[in-house]
């Protein structure tokens, strides 16, 4: 967006001051998760900068709350449980969203837009809302206080994004590909296997990864439906932020953010590799 | 060719191309059904039946009738103009003493508290002296406890004993029925939700304002740079939105509260005084600082992906008919991105009404939402009817949005990232 070189005077001061008010936008955005890495290195049990911290002191950075974090038989567990509940949920979302997926994208399909609605629902109707009508259906049907309770309902929260990006990843697909692929001799299954799949495969591992951090970032349905058992990472952190407030949260936070990197950057690449495959020109 | 051009086009098993269509029609319509359906019934199971469970609830009510069912039924004929005859005290005997028996007078006395406090220990304390009751049963229920000589104990009874009730809903508008049932407002010192429900929703409004006044130049420039460039920008909009939303709370209590980053900044600075430090958390402008945050991006992404839309030559035809910039921006280029400010306002109205954790941890007793009522009447109070009956008028609320929100924009245009 650069300026013309006949911008007037005042254009010019107005492109600055809107490209400074964008910048501290992005700060806004940006900062707080910037913010919350260092205070993790706290060696004291505060919520900010000490002194040491400011004067670079190495005394003032420790790893100890990093070291409370994996010493902690409570935080191991509630990740494990974390990753029990995340991977079986998005499991179900992707095989049953993707299939669902297949038939929304077909040229037939009857009263698309009322079923698109309905498969959307979950994603919109609030989770307080959620949460509450589940811990009254599953208490009833002898699901909550389960793995597999707390399991179903995640899959049933991760099951929009699945079946969003799948059908936005089959609505760009080119089905003359297929007839290209039939004409150059090649039969059905190999076409599945070679040019359908190879096309349709980034779009379904994203829609896995949204499902994964849907379940994995998820708390109020998990404190209404779970007992102690299925204690999950949010919910432990969630208990943490309200009854002893610890920096050990400071540090889980820093570890998500790092993940949240990673899943972008997979993201990222994925659409990429599936902007290359249809010939478009990567971004 | 000696087929007259009028006879119908056959396909080469002879059936007409009509019919054959329509079945090749018909089957592809059936496979796409048989796709889908899996899932639909999934849904069914893990998501709508607990919702219309839900709003069952908020209407169910079952206790007075089934703990009391021969009073009930001698209430049925009661006209409630003066205290009832002896059979209705009668039953009410036989059913307390039933009731002792079975140890089930537990939900029904606190059903009927809730619409007439004092009939707990009315019902509680007569069911623990049910077996000294001797006829006539009218005086003796008195002598034991006054309320049974109240006509209003005996209108709320009556009432109560229908299987279903709007009592919950009156309650989650501040409404209850007088002793007359009359519908008539609560006292003014416990009018909680109607308050709640309002902020609830002018705090959303205000938030939507919020993200869309800083979301609208961040998305201008992004759908206007060089696409090499806007990618790296769009990563500082992505991030956050793909960080827990816990993570994105505890830096927010990080920053703003009293010991914590910012104002340890300004006293550092000499801008307050080290006592004087401002109170920005648990209170509503802890809330929409930190849902503002939290939104921004819902606002973002439709904004720009209708921006990108708009071919720049757009604005240059408007300036080369002279336009000022101002002028050309307000009468041109906004008028085209509407459809994304419409899509972006509703997104982030609707989640933000629906939120529960962010008021919860950095709203205090005044950034509340009504959502952390339906909590605390699930987990603390536990009136699930009252919950559900709140709950139900949110998803109301919500719906309505989402069809406008269908409506206008269309779900399957909702883009992730």
């Amino acid at each position: 967006m650069a300026l013309p070189s006949y911008a007037t005077r005042g254009e010019r001061i107005w492109h600055y001051i809107f490209l400074g008010l964008c910048g501290l936008v992005f700060l806004f955005l940006i900062g707080p998760l910037l913010i919350i890495i260092p205070l993790s290195f706290n060696t004291e049990p505060y919520f900010t900068f000490t002194k040491a911290m400011l004067q670079l002191d190495p005394e003032g950075y420790s790893l100890r709350w990093y070291q409370d974090f994996f010493t902690s038989s409570e935080w191991l567990n509630s990740i494990k449980n974390s990753f029990i509940v995340g991977i079986a949920a998005t499991f179900l979302a992707t095989v049953l969203g993707t299939i669902a997926a297949l038939g929304l994208s077909s040229r037939h399909m009857p009263a698309r837009g009322a079923v698109m609605a309905l498969l959307i629902s979950p994603m919109i109707v609030p989770l307080i809302i959620s949460a509450a009508a589940m811990f009254f259906f599953f208490s009833k049907i002898h699901l909550a206080q389960t793995y597999l309770g707390v399991i179903l309902a995640h899959t049933a929260l991760g099951i929009p994004f699945v079946v969003i990006t799948v059908t936005a990843t089959l609505s760009s697909f080119d089905t003359t590909l297929i007839r290209a692929a039939h004409s150059l001799g090649a039969n059905p299954t190999r076409t599945f296997f070679k040019v359908v799949l190879p096309l349709v495969t980034p779009g379904v591992v994203s829609g896995a990864l949204f499902a994964f951090i849907t379940s994995f970032d998820e708390v109020v349905v998990v404190l209404f439906i779970a007992g102690p058992e299925q204690r999950t990472m949010p919910i432990q952190m969630w208990s943490g932020i309200r009854e002893q407030i610890s920096p050990t949260i400071l540090a889980v936070a820093t570890m998500l953010v790092l993940l949240s990197m990673l899943l972008l950057t997979t993201l990222e690449l994925l659409r990429r590799r599936s902007e290359r495959l249809r010939g478009m020109t990567p971004g | 060719m000696s087929e007259s051009p009028t006879a119908p086009l056959k396909t080469a098993d002879g059936v007409s191309l009509k019919t054959s269509l329509r079945r090749a029609v018909r089957r592809s319509k059936l496979k796409a059904l048989l796709l889908v359906s899996p899932l639909l019934a999934f849904l069914l199971i893990a998501f709508l039946m607990p919702l219309f469970d839900m709003l069952w609830r908020s209407v169910d009510n079952p206790e007075v009738s089934t703990a009391l069912p021969q009073t009930s039924q001698a209430l049925a004929d009661w006209d409630g103009a003066s205290l009832p005859d002896e059979p209705v005290f009668a039953a009410l005997a036989a059913d307390l003493e039933a009731g002792a028996e079975a140890r089930n007078l537990g939900l029904v006395s606190s059903r009927l508290n809730y619409e007439k406090s004092g009939m707990r220990s009315a019902i509680m304390g007569t069911a623990r002296r049910v077996d000294t009751l001797e006829a006539p049963y009218k005086t003796a229920l008195i002598d034991i406890n006054d309320d049974w000589g109240e006509l209003a104990t005996w209108r709320v009874i009556k009432r109560e004993s229908s299987p279903y009730t709007l009592s919950y809903y009156l309650a989650a508008v501040d409404r209850q029925y007088s002793p007359d049932g009359e519908i008539v407002a609560v006292p003014d010192y416990m009018q909680v939700y109607v308050t709640l429900f309002w902020r609830t929703f002018w705090m959303s409004a205000v938030i939507m304002v919020m993200t869309l006044v800083l979301g609208y130049p961040v998305a201008f420039l992004l759908a206007n740079l060089p696409l090499r460039h806007s990618n790296l920008l769009m990563i500082l909009v992505l991030l956050p939105f793909w960080t827990s939303l816990l993570v994105r709370t505890t830096t927010w209590i990080a920053i703003l509260q009293s010991q914590g980053v910012l104002n340890d900044m300004m006293v550092a600075l000499g801008i307050i005084a080290d006592e004087a430090r401002w109170q920005m958390i648990h209170n509503k402008l802890g809330t929409i600082v930190a849902m503002t945050h939290i939104l921004l991006p819902f606002m973002i992404l439709p904004l720009y992906s209708v921006m990108k839309t708009i071919p720049p030559s757009y604005m240059h035809a408007a300036r080369s008919l002279g336009g000022k910039p101002f002028l050309c921006f307000r009468r041109v280029y906004f008028p085209l991105t509407i459809p994304g400010i419409a899509a972006g306002g509703i997104l982030v109205f609707i989640l933000s009404i629906g939120y529960y954790i962010t008021p919860a941890l950095v709203g205090g007793q005044s950034g509340r939402f009504i959502t952390n009522y339906i909590a605390y009447h699930m987990q603390t109070s536990l009136n699930w009817g009252l919950a559900a009956a709140i709950a139900s008028i949110l998803l109301f609320v919500v719906v309505v949005c989402y069809l406008v929100f269908n409506r206008l924009i269309g779900v399957d245009k909702v883009k992730l990232g």
